[in-house]
Protein backbone atom coordinates (compact mmCIF):
# COMPACT_ATOMS: atom_id res chain seq x y z
CA UNK A 1 0.00 0.00 0.00
CA UNK A 2 3.00 2.51 0.07
CA UNK A 3 4.54 4.75 -1.90
CA UNK A 4 8.07 4.75 -2.70
CA UNK A 5 9.75 8.07 -1.85
CA UNK A 6 13.13 9.19 -3.20
CA UNK A 7 14.63 11.96 -1.43
CA UNK A 8 17.56 13.68 -2.65
CA UNK A 9 19.70 16.28 -1.02
CA UNK A 10 20.36 19.79 -2.91
CA UNK A 11 22.14 22.54 -1.95
CA UNK A 12 20.06 25.47 -1.38
CA UNK A 13 20.90 27.71 -3.91
CA UNK A 14 19.75 28.83 -7.50
CA UNK A 15 20.05 26.66 -10.13
CA UNK A 16 20.12 23.68 -7.52
CA UNK A 17 17.72 21.57 -8.97
CA UNK A 18 18.33 21.33 -12.30
CA UNK A 19 20.88 19.07 -11.99
CA UNK A 20 18.82 16.22 -10.20
CA UNK A 21 16.16 16.91 -12.69
CA UNK A 22 18.39 17.05 -15.46
CA UNK A 23 19.68 13.54 -14.10
CA UNK A 24 16.31 12.17 -13.88
CA UNK A 25 15.23 13.32 -17.43
CA UNK A 26 18.84 12.09 -19.15
CA UNK A 27 17.50 8.69 -17.46
CA UNK A 28 14.06 8.74 -18.89
CA UNK A 29 12.48 8.94 -15.50
CA UNK A 30 8.91 9.79 -15.42
CA UNK A 31 7.81 12.09 -12.63
CA UNK A 32 4.88 12.21 -11.36
CA UNK A 33 5.31 14.57 -8.41
CA UNK A 34 7.90 16.44 -7.17
CA UNK A 35 7.89 18.35 -3.86
CA UNK A 36 11.01 20.45 -2.24
CA UNK A 37 11.38 21.04 1.47
CA UNK A 38 14.22 23.79 2.07
CA UNK A 39 15.90 24.98 4.91
CA UNK A 40 18.02 28.85 4.84
CA UNK A 41 21.06 26.22 3.76
CA UNK A 42 20.09 23.28 1.51
CA UNK A 43 16.86 21.68 0.89
CA UNK A 44 15.38 18.08 -0.07
CA UNK A 45 14.11 17.19 -3.23
CA UNK A 46 10.84 14.49 -2.78
CA UNK A 47 10.17 12.80 -5.91
CA UNK A 48 7.69 10.20 -6.53
CA UNK A 49 7.75 8.31 -9.75
CA UNK A 50 6.88 4.40 -11.11
CA UNK A 51 10.41 4.29 -11.90
CA UNK A 52 11.58 4.50 -8.76
CA UNK A 53 14.53 1.93 -9.34
CA UNK A 54 15.94 3.15 -12.31
CA UNK A 55 15.29 6.93 -10.98
CA UNK A 56 17.87 5.55 -7.34
CA UNK A 57 20.46 4.33 -10.04
CA UNK A 58 20.69 7.34 -11.67
CA UNK A 59 20.90 9.63 -8.94
CA UNK A 60 23.66 7.22 -7.46
CA UNK A 61 25.77 6.83 -10.22
CA UNK A 62 25.37 10.71 -10.59
CA UNK A 63 26.97 11.10 -6.78
CA UNK A 64 23.59 12.60 -4.95
CA UNK A 65 23.07 11.31 -1.28
CA UNK A 66 19.39 9.86 -1.39
CA UNK A 67 17.17 7.80 0.37
CA UNK A 68 14.17 5.96 -0.23
CA UNK A 69 11.09 6.35 2.48
CA UNK A 70 7.76 4.75 2.80
CA UNK A 71 4.90 7.51 1.93
CA UNK A 72 1.22 6.99 2.06
CA UNK A 73 -0.94 8.84 -0.13
CA UNK A 74 -4.52 9.50 0.88
CA UNK A 75 -7.27 10.74 -1.13
CA UNK A 76 -9.21 13.56 0.01
CA UNK A 77 -12.84 14.87 -0.64
CA UNK A 78 -13.02 17.94 -2.59
CA UNK A 79 -15.27 19.45 -0.14
CA UNK A 80 -14.34 21.88 3.03
CA UNK A 81 -12.48 20.31 5.70
CA UNK A 82 -11.87 16.94 4.01
CA UNK A 83 -7.95 17.10 4.64
CA UNK A 84 -9.05 18.53 8.51
CA UNK A 85 -10.90 15.74 8.88
CA UNK A 86 -8.23 13.49 7.86
CA UNK A 87 -5.78 15.05 10.32
CA UNK A 88 -8.25 14.18 12.96
CA UNK A 89 -8.10 11.01 12.38
CA UNK A 90 -5.04 10.39 12.11
CA UNK A 91 -4.26 12.30 15.49
CA UNK A 92 -7.26 10.34 17.03
CA UNK A 93 -4.57 7.11 16.46
CA UNK A 94 -2.04 9.33 17.79
CA UNK A 95 -0.04 9.27 14.37
CA UNK A 96 2.58 11.36 14.25
CA UNK A 97 2.81 13.28 10.75
CA UNK A 98 6.28 14.37 9.81
CA UNK A 99 5.28 16.08 6.63
CA UNK A 100 2.51 16.24 4.08
CA UNK A 101 2.55 17.48 0.36
CA UNK A 102 -0.22 17.59 -2.55
CA UNK A 103 -0.58 15.05 -5.17
CA UNK A 104 -3.10 14.66 -8.09
CA UNK A 105 -5.00 11.84 -7.73
CA UNK A 106 -6.32 8.56 -9.99
CA UNK A 107 -10.25 10.48 -10.52
CA UNK A 108 -8.85 14.21 -10.18
CA UNK A 109 -9.29 14.12 -6.30
CA UNK A 110 -6.67 15.27 -4.68
CA UNK A 111 -4.76 13.20 -3.03
CA UNK A 112 -2.04 14.25 0.26
CA UNK A 113 1.49 12.51 0.64
CA UNK A 114 2.00 11.69 4.66
CA UNK A 115 5.37 10.74 6.03
CA UNK A 116 4.62 9.07 9.34
CA UNK A 117 7.89 8.26 11.73
CA UNK A 118 6.26 4.96 11.34
CA UNK A 119 5.30 3.84 8.30
CA UNK A 120 3.81 0.57 9.31
CA UNK A 121 1.92 1.65 12.36
CA UNK A 122 0.18 4.28 10.46
CA UNK A 123 -1.06 1.63 7.81
CA UNK A 124 -2.19 -0.20 10.54
CA UNK A 125 -4.05 2.50 12.18
CA UNK A 126 -5.49 4.25 8.94
CA UNK A 127 -7.20 0.83 7.83
CA UNK A 128 -9.22 1.30 11.05
CA UNK A 129 -10.83 4.49 9.67
CA UNK A 130 -12.79 5.45 6.74
CA UNK A 131 -9.21 7.33 5.01
CA UNK A 132 -9.03 6.34 1.55
CA UNK A 133 -5.32 4.86 1.10
CA UNK A 134 -4.30 4.98 -2.53
CA UNK A 135 -2.09 1.95 -3.57
CA UNK A 136 0.60 2.59 -5.89
CA UNK A 137 -1.03 0.22 -8.74
CA UNK A 138 -4.43 2.76 -8.43
CA UNK A 139 -1.46 6.17 -7.78
CA UNK A 140 0.55 5.01 -10.96
CA UNK A 141 -2.59 3.86 -13.25
CA UNK A 142 -2.93 7.33 -14.93
CA UNK B 1 57.19 -4.56 12.67
CA UNK B 2 61.30 -4.66 11.83
CA UNK B 3 61.61 -4.30 8.18
CA UNK B 4 64.68 -6.08 6.28
CA UNK B 5 67.39 -4.11 5.52
CA UNK B 6 67.84 -2.64 2.07
CA UNK B 7 71.26 -1.82 0.56
CA UNK B 8 69.61 1.51 -0.72
CA UNK B 9 69.11 2.65 3.32
CA UNK B 10 72.84 2.47 3.56
CA UNK B 11 73.08 6.71 4.40
CA UNK B 12 70.47 5.78 7.14
CA UNK B 13 73.05 4.45 9.53
CA UNK B 14 75.48 6.17 9.10
CA UNK B 15 77.78 7.10 12.14
CA UNK B 16 76.53 10.45 13.22
CA UNK B 17 80.22 12.28 13.13
CA UNK B 18 80.70 10.58 9.87
CA UNK B 19 77.33 12.09 8.55
CA UNK B 20 77.83 15.54 10.27
CA UNK B 21 81.16 15.58 7.89
CA UNK B 22 79.25 14.85 5.11
CA UNK B 23 76.70 17.92 6.11
CA UNK B 24 79.56 20.43 6.49
CA UNK B 25 81.57 19.81 3.27
CA UNK B 26 78.12 19.95 1.39
CA UNK B 27 76.78 22.94 3.37
CA UNK B 28 79.79 25.05 2.37
CA UNK B 29 80.12 23.92 -1.33
CA UNK B 30 76.32 24.79 -1.51
CA UNK B 31 77.14 28.00 -0.13
CA UNK B 32 79.80 28.99 -2.33
CA UNK B 33 77.81 27.49 -5.10
CA UNK B 34 74.66 30.04 -4.60
CA UNK B 35 76.49 32.97 -3.59
CA UNK B 36 78.71 32.40 -6.60
CA UNK B 37 75.44 32.56 -8.93
CA UNK B 38 72.76 33.65 -7.38
CA UNK B 39 72.95 37.53 -7.66
CA UNK B 40 69.54 37.74 -5.14
CA UNK B 41 71.35 35.49 -3.15
CA UNK B 42 74.38 37.10 -3.19
CA UNK B 43 73.23 40.44 -2.43
CA UNK B 44 71.57 38.79 0.82
CA UNK B 45 74.50 37.17 1.93
CA UNK B 46 76.40 40.88 1.59
CA UNK B 47 73.61 42.80 3.21
CA UNK B 48 73.84 40.27 6.42
CA UNK B 49 77.99 40.74 6.02
CA UNK B 50 78.36 37.46 5.44
CA UNK B 51 80.65 35.28 3.00
CA UNK B 52 81.17 32.12 2.37
CA UNK B 53 84.29 31.14 3.78
CA UNK B 54 82.66 32.29 7.47
CA UNK B 55 80.96 28.71 7.28
CA UNK B 56 83.66 27.05 9.24
CA UNK B 57 80.85 24.75 11.79
CA UNK B 58 77.56 23.44 11.23
CA UNK B 59 76.43 25.92 13.89
CA UNK B 60 77.53 28.71 11.47
CA UNK B 61 74.68 28.06 9.22
CA UNK B 62 72.89 30.48 11.71
CA UNK B 63 75.03 33.11 9.99
CA UNK B 64 72.95 33.03 6.89
CA UNK B 65 69.82 34.59 5.91
CA UNK B 66 66.51 32.93 5.76
CA UNK B 67 64.86 32.24 2.31
CA UNK B 68 60.94 32.85 2.62
CA UNK B 69 58.33 31.61 0.02
CA UNK B 70 57.42 35.45 -0.76
CA UNK B 71 61.12 34.94 -2.19
CA UNK B 72 60.39 32.29 -4.47
CA UNK B 73 57.18 34.67 -6.15
CA UNK B 74 59.46 37.68 -6.34
CA UNK B 75 61.88 35.92 -8.43
CA UNK B 76 59.26 34.02 -10.38
CA UNK B 77 59.83 32.12 -12.47
CA UNK B 78 64.00 31.35 -12.78
CA UNK B 79 65.11 33.97 -10.51
CA UNK B 80 66.79 31.47 -8.00
CA UNK B 81 68.56 29.21 -10.25
CA UNK B 82 72.00 28.75 -9.84
CA UNK B 83 72.64 27.07 -13.07
CA UNK B 84 72.13 27.89 -16.27
CA UNK B 85 68.98 26.51 -18.40
CA UNK B 86 70.67 24.20 -20.50
CA UNK B 87 71.86 22.17 -17.12
CA UNK B 88 67.88 22.14 -15.87
CA UNK B 89 66.15 19.13 -16.88
CA UNK B 90 62.72 19.59 -14.71
CA UNK B 91 60.63 22.07 -14.14
CA UNK B 92 57.89 21.80 -11.52
CA UNK B 93 55.29 24.15 -10.11
CA UNK B 94 52.99 24.05 -6.97
CA UNK B 95 49.36 25.62 -7.25
CA UNK B 96 50.06 29.36 -5.79
CA UNK B 97 47.43 29.75 -3.48
CA UNK B 98 47.55 33.35 -4.60
CA UNK B 99 49.16 35.24 -7.36
CA UNK B 100 52.37 33.11 -9.12
CA UNK B 101 53.13 29.49 -8.62
CA UNK B 102 56.09 28.90 -7.09
CA UNK B 103 58.73 27.02 -9.39
CA UNK B 104 61.59 24.59 -9.20
CA UNK B 105 64.13 23.49 -10.81
CA UNK B 106 66.33 20.54 -11.32
CA UNK B 107 69.77 19.25 -12.69
CA UNK B 108 69.84 15.53 -13.66
CA UNK B 109 71.86 15.17 -10.09
CA UNK B 110 68.88 16.61 -8.57
CA UNK B 111 66.61 14.46 -10.02
CA UNK B 112 68.71 11.40 -8.88
CA UNK B 113 69.44 12.64 -5.41
CA UNK B 114 65.61 13.25 -4.79
CA UNK B 115 64.71 9.66 -6.57
CA UNK B 116 67.16 8.21 -4.05
CA UNK B 117 66.08 9.96 -1.18
CA UNK B 118 62.02 8.96 -2.23
CA UNK B 119 63.28 5.45 -2.70
CA UNK B 120 65.05 5.15 1.12
CA UNK B 121 61.83 6.44 2.06
CA UNK B 122 60.07 3.73 0.26
CA UNK B 123 62.46 0.76 1.70
CA UNK B 124 61.65 2.13 5.08
CA UNK B 125 58.42 1.29 5.06
CA UNK B 126 59.88 -2.69 3.72
CA UNK B 127 59.12 -2.14 -0.13
CA UNK B 128 61.27 -3.79 -2.02
CA UNK B 129 61.96 -5.04 -5.73
CA UNK B 130 59.74 -7.69 -5.35
CA UNK B 131 56.61 -5.35 -5.22
CA UNK B 132 54.35 -3.67 -7.06
CA UNK B 133 53.77 0.16 -5.85
CA UNK B 134 50.39 2.03 -6.98
CA UNK B 135 51.28 5.81 -7.40
CA UNK B 136 48.12 7.81 -7.23
CA UNK B 137 49.72 11.13 -6.62
CA UNK B 138 49.02 13.46 -9.25
CA UNK B 139 51.47 13.27 -12.43
CA UNK B 140 52.25 16.66 -13.90
CA UNK B 141 53.54 20.12 -12.55
CA UNK B 142 52.90 19.14 -8.94
CA UNK B 143 55.71 16.82 -7.55
CA UNK B 144 54.13 14.32 -5.62
CA UNK B 145 53.31 11.94 -8.67
CA UNK B 146 56.85 12.05 -10.65
CA UNK B 147 58.47 11.93 -6.98
CA UNK B 148 57.04 8.77 -5.38
CA UNK B 149 57.43 7.52 -9.46
CA UNK B 150 61.02 7.82 -9.99
CA UNK B 151 61.64 6.66 -6.20
CA UNK B 152 59.76 3.85 -6.94
CA UNK B 153 61.63 3.03 -9.60
CA UNK B 154 64.89 3.37 -8.35
CA UNK B 155 64.01 1.05 -5.57
CA UNK B 156 63.65 -1.65 -8.76
CA UNK B 157 59.58 -2.27 -7.57
CA UNK B 158 56.41 -1.65 -10.18
CA UNK B 159 55.57 1.21 -10.84
CA UNK B 160 51.61 1.32 -11.00
CA UNK B 161 51.55 5.22 -12.65
CA UNK B 162 47.40 5.61 -12.43
CA UNK B 163 47.74 9.39 -11.39
CA UNK B 164 44.64 10.39 -9.09
CA UNK B 165 41.27 10.00 -10.44
CA UNK B 166 39.24 7.47 -11.77
CA UNK B 167 38.79 5.58 -8.13
CA UNK B 168 36.72 2.92 -9.66
CA UNK B 169 39.44 1.72 -12.33
CA UNK B 170 42.26 2.42 -9.54
CA UNK B 171 40.44 -0.03 -6.65
CA UNK B 172 39.94 -3.15 -9.96
CA UNK B 173 43.67 -2.35 -11.17
CA UNK B 174 44.71 -2.90 -6.96
CA UNK B 175 43.08 -5.82 -7.20
CA UNK B 176 44.00 -7.33 -10.79
CA UNK B 177 47.38 -6.13 -10.42
CA UNK B 178 47.80 -7.71 -6.64
CA UNK B 179 49.10 -4.49 -5.83
CA UNK B 180 50.94 -4.52 -2.27
CA UNK B 181 51.15 -0.57 -1.72
CA UNK B 182 50.09 2.70 -2.42
CA UNK B 183 51.23 6.28 -2.82
CA UNK B 184 48.34 8.94 -2.48
CA UNK B 185 47.43 11.93 -0.44
CA UNK B 186 45.49 10.50 3.06
CA UNK B 187 41.89 11.86 2.15
CA UNK B 188 42.47 10.02 -1.57
CA UNK B 189 42.67 6.71 0.41
CA UNK B 190 40.06 7.33 2.35
CA UNK B 191 38.02 7.92 -0.69
CA UNK B 192 39.30 4.71 -2.54
CA UNK B 193 38.67 3.06 0.96
CA UNK B 194 35.05 4.14 0.98
CA UNK B 195 34.55 3.17 -2.96
CA UNK B 196 36.01 0.52 -2.32
CA UNK B 197 33.38 -0.84 -0.38
CA UNK B 198 30.30 0.70 -2.64
CA UNK B 199 31.96 -1.66 -5.09
CA UNK B 200 31.58 -4.86 -2.73
CA UNK B 201 35.65 -4.86 -2.55
CA UNK B 202 36.87 -5.48 1.07
CA UNK B 203 40.81 -3.73 1.11
CA UNK B 204 41.60 -6.05 3.51
CA UNK B 205 41.06 -9.03 1.24
CA UNK B 206 43.48 -7.31 -1.26
CA UNK B 207 47.43 -7.81 -0.96
CA UNK B 208 47.98 -4.20 -0.56
CA UNK B 209 49.62 -3.98 2.95
CA UNK B 210 51.83 -0.81 2.96
CA UNK B 211 50.64 3.09 2.31
CA UNK B 212 52.99 6.16 1.83
CA UNK B 213 50.91 8.91 2.95
CA UNK B 214 51.64 12.68 2.69
CA UNK B 215 51.23 16.13 0.73
CA UNK B 216 48.70 17.37 3.26
CA UNK B 217 48.84 16.94 7.03
CA UNK B 218 46.63 13.98 8.57
CA UNK B 219 45.68 13.54 11.74
CA UNK B 220 45.68 10.01 14.20
CA UNK B 221 42.13 10.27 13.73
CA UNK B 222 42.81 9.64 9.86
CA UNK B 223 45.26 7.26 10.14
CA UNK B 224 43.37 4.91 13.23
CA UNK B 225 40.36 5.33 10.55
CA UNK B 226 42.56 4.16 7.17
CA UNK B 227 43.85 1.36 9.57
CA UNK B 228 40.83 0.00 10.48
CA UNK B 229 39.39 0.73 7.09
CA UNK B 230 41.62 -0.85 4.92
CA UNK B 231 44.10 -2.92 7.38
CA UNK B 232 46.97 -1.61 6.10
CA UNK B 233 49.86 0.03 8.02
CA UNK B 234 50.64 3.18 7.12
CA UNK B 235 53.20 6.02 6.33
CA UNK B 236 53.84 9.72 6.78
CA UNK B 237 56.01 10.97 4.00
CA UNK B 238 57.19 14.62 4.38
CA UNK B 239 58.41 16.78 1.82
CA UNK B 240 57.59 20.17 0.19
CA UNK B 241 58.44 21.33 -3.85
CA UNK B 242 60.47 23.91 -2.25
CA UNK B 243 62.76 21.01 -1.19
CA UNK B 244 62.30 18.72 -4.00
CA UNK B 245 58.95 17.26 -3.29
CA UNK B 246 58.01 13.96 -1.19
CA UNK B 247 60.74 12.29 0.28
CA UNK B 248 62.04 14.89 2.87
CA UNK B 249 61.74 12.94 5.55
CA UNK B 250 59.83 9.26 6.23
CA UNK B 251 58.64 7.59 8.90
CA UNK B 252 60.05 4.01 10.21
CA UNK B 253 58.59 1.20 11.30
CA UNK B 254 58.80 2.50 14.77
CA UNK B 255 56.04 5.29 13.87
CA UNK B 256 57.36 7.70 16.25
CA UNK B 257 58.27 11.00 14.30
CA UNK B 258 59.96 11.13 10.57
CA UNK B 259 63.61 10.55 9.78
CA UNK B 260 64.64 13.54 7.72
CA UNK B 261 67.16 12.41 4.93
CA UNK B 262 69.52 14.83 6.71
CA UNK B 263 72.70 14.27 4.56
CA UNK B 264 70.43 16.16 1.99
CA UNK B 265 68.32 18.45 4.08
CA UNK B 266 69.74 19.50 6.53
CA UNK B 267 66.77 20.56 9.49
CA UNK B 268 66.94 23.45 12.14
CA UNK B 269 64.05 24.53 14.20
CA UNK B 270 63.76 28.12 14.97
CA UNK B 271 61.69 30.29 17.12
CA UNK B 272 59.07 31.92 14.31
CA UNK B 273 58.90 35.15 15.96
CA UNK B 274 62.40 36.18 16.58
CA UNK B 275 64.29 33.49 14.08
CA UNK B 276 66.90 32.74 16.60
CA UNK B 277 67.70 28.51 16.50
CA UNK B 278 66.18 26.52 18.89
CA UNK B 279 68.06 23.24 20.40
CA UNK B 280 66.88 19.89 19.53
CA UNK B 281 63.56 19.21 21.31
CA UNK B 282 62.14 22.37 21.08
CA UNK B 283 59.03 23.01 19.54
CA UNK B 284 59.31 26.32 16.64
CA UNK B 285 58.95 26.34 12.67
CA UNK B 286 60.92 24.12 10.49
CA UNK B 287 63.75 25.43 8.33
CA UNK B 288 65.92 23.48 5.81
CA UNK B 289 68.65 23.77 3.91
CA UNK B 290 69.44 21.61 0.78
CA UNK B 291 72.94 21.01 0.88
CA UNK B 292 72.73 18.48 -1.68
CA UNK B 293 70.88 20.67 -4.76
CA UNK B 294 72.12 22.40 -7.29
CA UNK B 295 69.90 23.90 -9.79
CA UNK B 296 67.57 25.89 -7.31
CA UNK B 297 69.47 25.26 -3.68
CA UNK B 298 67.39 26.52 -1.07
CA UNK B 299 69.21 27.72 2.10
CA UNK B 300 67.33 28.45 4.98
CA UNK B 301 64.16 28.15 3.67
CA UNK B 302 60.93 28.49 6.17
CA UNK B 303 58.55 25.69 5.66
CA UNK B 304 56.24 27.33 7.69
CA UNK B 305 56.05 24.14 9.38
CA UNK B 306 55.65 23.96 13.08
CA UNK B 307 57.33 20.48 14.48
CA UNK B 308 60.12 19.77 16.91
CA UNK B 309 63.39 17.34 16.34
CA UNK B 310 63.28 14.86 18.63
CA UNK B 311 66.91 14.29 20.45
CA UNK B 312 66.78 10.58 21.12
CA UNK B 313 67.87 7.60 18.96
CA UNK B 314 65.56 5.70 17.53
CA UNK B 315 64.90 1.99 18.20
CA UNK B 316 65.09 1.26 14.30
CA UNK B 317 69.05 1.79 14.36
CA UNK B 318 68.82 5.15 12.18
CA UNK B 319 71.35 7.57 12.93
CA UNK B 320 69.08 10.76 11.27
CA UNK B 321 67.15 12.96 13.40
CA UNK B 322 63.50 12.44 13.76
CA UNK B 323 60.73 15.22 13.92
CA UNK B 324 57.86 15.28 15.44
CA UNK B 325 54.61 14.33 12.66
CA UNK B 326 53.45 17.34 11.16
CA UNK B 327 49.84 17.38 12.34
CA UNK B 328 49.39 21.40 10.97
CA UNK B 329 51.19 23.72 8.63
CA UNK B 330 50.85 27.08 10.05
CA UNK B 331 51.01 28.00 6.53
CA UNK B 332 47.23 26.72 6.62
CA UNK B 333 46.52 28.44 10.31
CA UNK B 334 44.60 30.71 10.70
CA UNK B 335 43.73 33.36 13.07
CA UNK B 336 40.16 34.33 13.67
CA UNK B 337 38.26 36.41 16.33
CA UNK B 338 41.68 36.09 18.14
CA UNK B 339 42.18 32.59 18.25
CA UNK B 340 44.98 30.34 16.68
CA UNK B 341 42.55 27.91 14.29
CA UNK B 342 44.33 24.59 12.43
CA UNK B 343 42.13 22.78 10.01
CA UNK B 344 43.49 19.51 11.41
CA UNK B 345 41.36 20.39 14.32
CA UNK B 346 38.45 20.97 12.63
CA UNK B 347 39.24 17.47 10.92
CA UNK B 348 38.81 16.15 14.37
CA UNK B 349 35.71 17.81 15.16
CA UNK B 350 34.44 16.37 12.41
CA UNK B 351 35.55 13.12 12.90
CA UNK B 352 33.89 13.04 16.25
CA UNK B 353 30.72 13.81 14.85
CA UNK B 354 31.10 10.73 12.72
CA UNK B 355 34.04 8.67 13.06
CA UNK B 356 33.72 6.68 10.08
CA UNK B 357 35.39 9.01 7.71
CA UNK B 358 36.20 12.39 7.04
CA UNK B 359 33.90 14.58 5.09
CA UNK B 360 34.95 16.88 2.04
CA UNK B 361 34.93 20.34 3.64
CA UNK B 362 36.11 24.11 3.26
CA UNK B 363 36.67 27.29 5.27
CA UNK B 364 35.61 30.24 4.37
CA UNK B 365 36.53 33.29 6.45
CA UNK B 366 34.28 36.67 5.42
CA UNK B 367 34.45 40.07 7.24
CA UNK B 368 31.66 41.72 8.10
CA UNK B 369 31.19 45.21 7.34
CA UNK B 370 31.33 46.18 10.63
CA UNK B 371 34.93 44.38 11.14
CA UNK B 372 33.71 40.95 12.87
CA UNK B 373 34.97 37.74 11.21
CA UNK B 374 33.00 35.11 10.48
CA UNK B 375 34.36 31.20 9.76
CA UNK B 376 31.80 29.50 7.22
CA UNK B 377 32.67 25.65 6.95
CA UNK B 378 30.92 23.76 4.36
CA UNK B 379 30.78 20.04 4.68
CA UNK B 380 29.27 17.61 2.28
CA UNK B 381 26.74 15.42 3.20
CA UNK B 382 27.37 11.54 2.97
CA UNK B 383 24.52 9.55 2.01
CA UNK B 384 24.84 7.06 5.17
CA UNK B 385 24.20 10.31 7.39
CA UNK B 386 21.59 12.03 4.94
CA UNK B 387 18.15 11.45 6.02
CA UNK B 388 14.70 12.64 4.75
CA UNK B 389 13.75 14.02 8.07
CA UNK B 390 14.13 17.46 8.14
CA UNK B 391 14.53 17.24 11.88
CA UNK B 392 17.39 14.81 11.85
CA UNK B 393 19.29 16.69 9.00
CA UNK B 394 18.86 20.17 11.12
CA UNK B 395 20.08 18.33 14.36
CA UNK B 396 23.42 16.99 12.43
CA UNK B 397 24.07 20.44 11.24
CA UNK B 398 23.69 21.22 14.65
CA UNK B 399 25.87 18.06 16.03
CA UNK B 400 28.69 19.66 13.74
CA UNK B 401 28.37 22.82 14.55
CA UNK B 402 28.50 21.81 18.57
CA UNK B 403 31.67 19.91 18.15
CA UNK B 404 33.50 22.49 16.66
CA UNK B 405 32.88 25.15 18.79
CA UNK B 406 33.37 22.45 21.82
CA UNK B 407 36.97 22.27 20.15
CA UNK B 408 38.06 25.34 19.09
CA UNK B 409 36.11 27.41 21.42
CA UNK B 410 34.64 29.93 18.27
CA UNK B 411 30.96 29.33 16.91
CA UNK B 412 31.26 28.53 12.88
CA UNK B 413 28.49 28.54 10.80
CA UNK B 414 28.19 25.33 9.64
CA UNK B 415 26.92 24.34 6.00
CA UNK B 416 25.75 21.05 4.92
CA UNK B 417 26.13 21.24 0.98
CA UNK B 418 25.75 18.38 -2.04
CA UNK B 419 28.48 15.22 -2.41
CA UNK B 420 30.79 16.83 -4.79
CA UNK B 421 29.62 20.32 -4.19
CA UNK B 422 32.70 21.19 -3.27
CA UNK B 423 36.00 21.27 -5.44
CA UNK B 424 38.58 18.13 -5.76
CA UNK B 425 42.18 18.57 -6.11
CA UNK B 426 44.93 16.28 -6.64
CA UNK B 427 48.04 17.28 -4.46
CA UNK B 428 47.53 18.98 -1.36
CA UNK B 429 44.09 19.70 -0.57
CA UNK B 430 43.23 23.50 -0.05
CA UNK B 431 40.99 23.93 2.55
CA UNK B 432 40.86 27.53 3.99
CA UNK B 433 39.67 30.08 1.89
CA UNK B 434 40.28 33.58 3.54
CA UNK B 435 38.48 36.07 2.02
CA UNK B 436 38.56 38.63 4.79
CA UNK B 437 40.40 41.08 2.51
CA UNK B 438 39.70 40.53 -0.74
CA UNK B 439 37.87 43.65 -2.26
ZN1 LIG C 1 63.37 4.94 13.27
Amino acid sequence: MYLKQLSVFVDNKPGALYAPCSTLADAGVNLSTIFLADTKDFGIMRIITKDAEKALAALRENNFAVKTTNVLAIEIEDVPGALSKVLKAMESKGLNVLYMYAAMGTSGKPVMIFRFDDADQALEKLSETDCKIISSEQFFAR
Amino acid sequence: MAKPYNPVSAADYLPRHLLQEIQLKRLQNIVKHEYDNVPFYRQRMDEKGVKPEDIKTLKDIQLLPFTMKKDLRDTYPFGLFAVPMSQIVRLHASSGTTGKPIVVGYTKEDVESWSNCMARALAAGGVTSTDIIQNSYGYGLFTGGLGAHYGIETLGATVVPTSGGNTERQIMLMRDFGVNGICCTPSYFIHLCEKAQEMGVNMKDLPVRVGFFGAEPWTQEMRERIEALSGIETFDIYGLSEMSGPGVGIECECHCGLHIFEETFYPEIIDPDTGEALPDGERGELVFTTINKFGMPMIRYRTRDLTRIIPEPCACGRTLRRIDRISARSDDMFIIRGVNVFPSQIESALLSVDSAALPHYRITLTRRPDGLDDMTIEIEVKEEQFSDDMQKMAALQKKFSHEIERILGIRAMVKMVQPGALPRSEGKAKRVFDLRNAK
